[in-house]
């Protein structure tokens, strides 16, 4: 479990680094949060590496080791986790590839075509697309991992009080996330937006909110199910609390489907946040993003092809490796969940 | 069919979608009063006087408590009298006007998806491995990565730019004339191949898992056709994960409804919803955001009645 552990440990990193510095500069905090970056990867790999050479020696393997067996013989998630390996990589080092600042405007060189000083054209405003869209690969994947860990949580949360508690607050509980999600989300989200204007926070908290659904029944399943397993009783009997049974016997149980859902969904949160920029809520230009430069890439169609089918290829390659590594993940661990 | 038991759990899921509406519709009050700005302003322009302001907020209650004004908007809507701002016409009549146009778009993309990928899946499953199979499941996995909005921009490029045999956007009229039909095949496939991938990769694997079980085996020793075998029996047993599937993506379909029209520039409710939302048409918002969601619930409700009809244990509990 550690090696998928440190690929979830990398996406966060760079949600993390998104969320704190959402305008990159090419400045000190940039350089020494990328060094520590990947000084963090580099030194967990060389413990998984210890780590397996001892135990080299044993045959007997953990199911950890079983299901990372499992996922690294599965080559689309191996190319899925390549590709988020290397996109994460060009995010974090986004103020460094960029050949230009992707807000400048020259006006001098509008809507281009290929060339050697512009790699992938102009949009309209002259605009280099390739810088961009290599700030767009970074507030993409920056915001949409930061909302579905969210997501995760807070629907975990909700599903667990739930199936702890029952009774009333179950119900109280459900009823309410149904009544949630019986209004279309991208409505809500659209008239949320609306109402409380937009920016990068507003954005994440209000995506964070979307599959709460999904999340709470299944945990609160899980939690059903093992509730009612004689060591619980026996940890209630002996007098352990609430928060450590749940801490130490439920979470434990039932972390493998969430796991699976929240890969699961992270392509899914990408396409919704994509979605919300290119009605023109979401990011704001001038700032760059997936969608917006789709929706902007729209008008000029008939002069400028390279507008739209650079973001719009971009977000195809995240998501579907997203797609690919979840499904991969899904199949390792062999849960009962479907599509 | 309609045994006493179905009849009473569908009475019971119709009632219980009372209180579900209710809560909907303080929802979307909610979230309307969180807006910003006095409501009064937005109706009149900035120029207007003290005065007239007064006489609005007194004519829709908006110097009452929250409750009265909660009250009042839903009477005024069930007894058809809340009045669109923009298009200062009932609000009910105007959604519904911009309803048939999303209606039309919502039921070809659905029927387009189910009689592509249902087929599509089972030859899938049934030839495993084959080249179809490979084929098949790769554009499924592009279908559920691609933006909504990409397909469409690729296919208003493709054949509305580049071979120029399709209108690149706008609605022309009933898809049974020429003209409707020419107007709504590219936004129908566009919407409809999210929901056509996730039913191929669904209808698949449940296949598979359903193929491999012991009475298919019986079924094949016991001499009865190939044909018969997966379409009575296995499919039959692998309907009902289909069923939940789509019902899920109904969802996902309302989502690129809304993307789908504004890419097309399709007169729907959804363009209709977001227009009202970003002109502040606070009335036309509930309006419009209410009908939506009971539309969704029906839906939803429709597809667990259907659930309950192939899978008679639902009814018991």
């Amino acid at each position: 479990m550690l090696r998928i552990k440190t690929f979830y440990l990398f996406l966060v990193s760079v949600m993390i680094l998104v969320v704190l510095l959402p305008q990159a500069q090419k400045d000190l905090i940039s350089y020494s949060v990328f060094a520590v970056l990947t000084g963090t990867l580099f030194w967990l790999s060389w413990v998984i590496l210890e780590a397996n050479r001892r135990r080299a020696k044993t045959n007997i393997k953990s199911s950890g080791q079983l299901v990372w067996l499992r996922l690294s013989r599965n080559k689309n998630a191996i190319f899925g986790m390549i590709v988020l390996i290397l996109l994460s990589y060009i995010a974090i080092l986004a103020p460094f590839i960029c050949p230009h600042d992707p807000l400048n405007i020259d006006w001098g060189a509008l809507s281009q075509g290929i060339s050697a000083s512009y790699w992938l054209g102009t949009d309209d405003l002259g605009r280099d697309i390739f810088s961009r869209n290599i700030y767009g690969i970074r507030v993409a994947l920056g915001i949409g991992v930061t909302a579905v860990i969210l997501n995760t949580i807070i629907g975990s949360f909700l599903g667990l009080m739930a199936g702890y508690y029952g009774g009333k607050i179950d119900n109280i509980i459900m009823r309410l996330l149904e009544v949630w999600n019986s209004i279309p989300f991208i409505l809500l989200a659209i008239a949320i937006m609306a109402a409380l204007g937009t920016g990068i926070t507003k954005l994440i908290l209000i995506v964070s909110l979307s599959n709460l659904m999904a999340f709470a029944r299944i945990i609160r399943g899980e939690v059903l199910t093992t509730k009612e397993a004689d060591y619980i009783a026996a940890a209630r009997v002996i007098g352990i609390g609430d928060w450590k049974i749940i801490r130490t016997h439920i979470i434990p149980n039932s972390i493998s489907p969430v796991l699976v859902l929240a890969s699961l969904s992270v392509g899914e949160t990408i396409l919704v946040i994509a979605g919300l920029s290119f009605l023109g809520l979401g990011i704001q230009p001038p700032m760059a993003s997936l969608g917006g430069m789709l929706s902007n890439g729209q008008q000029f169609l008939h002069q400028n092809l390279l507008m739209s089918v650079v973001p719009g290829v971009t977000i195809l390659l995240i998501v579907l490796s997203f797609n690919l590594f979840g499904d991969g993940v899904r199949d390792a661990l062999d849960s009962k969940l479907s599509d | 069919m309609l045994d006493k038991k179905l009849l009473n759990y569908t009475i019971r899921r119709i009632l219980y979608l009372i209180p579900i509406i209710l809560a909907i519709s303080v929802m979307i009050f909610a979230i309307l009063k969180f807006t910003p700005g006095d409501p009064a302003m937005v109706l009149l322009g900035e120029r207007a006087t003290e005065e007239a302001l007064q006489l609005t907020r007194e004519k829709y209650a908006l110097d009452e408590p929250l409750v009265v004004q909660y009250a009042k908007m839903m009477q005024n809507f069930f007894s058809g009298e809340l009045n669109s701002i923009y298009y200062r016409e009932n609000v009910i009549t105007v959604v519904m006007q911009k309803m048939v146009p999303t209606l039309e778009l919502g039921f070809t993309a659905l029927l387009l998806a189910l009689v592509v990928s249902i087929p599509a899946g089972v030859i899938s499953a049934v030839k495993r491995n084959s080249f179809f199979d490979y084929a098949s499941m790769v554009t499924a996995l592009f279908g559920i990565s691609i933006p909504v909005f990409f397909t469409g921009i690729l296919g208003i490029y493709f054949f509305a730019v580049k071979w120029q045999v399709l209108p690149a956007s706008g609605y022309g009229g009933s898809p049974l004339t020429v003209e409707g039909l020419r107007h709504i095949i590219m936004p129908a496939f566009v919407l409809s191949f999210t929901l056509m991938a996730s039913t191929t990769r669904i209808t698949r694997s449940t296949m598979l898992d359903v193929i491999q079980a012991d009475y298919i085996r019986t079924a094949r020793a016991k001499g009865v056709k190939e044909r018969y075998v997966i379409w009575s029996h296995a499919f039959r047993n692998a309907l009902m994960p289909i069923t939940t599937n789509v019902g899920n993506q109904i969802a996902r379909l309302f989502a690129g409804a809304i993307l789908t029209e504004t890419v097309f520039a399709w007169p729907g409710v959804g363009r209709l919803a977001v227009n009202a939302i970003f002109r502040r048409d606070e009335p036309l918002v509930f309006g419009a955001v209410l009908i939506l969601s009971i539309i969704y619930v029906l839906v939803n409700l429709l597809v667990d009645l259907f659930y309950a009809v192939i899978n008679p244990q639902i009814r018991y509990e």
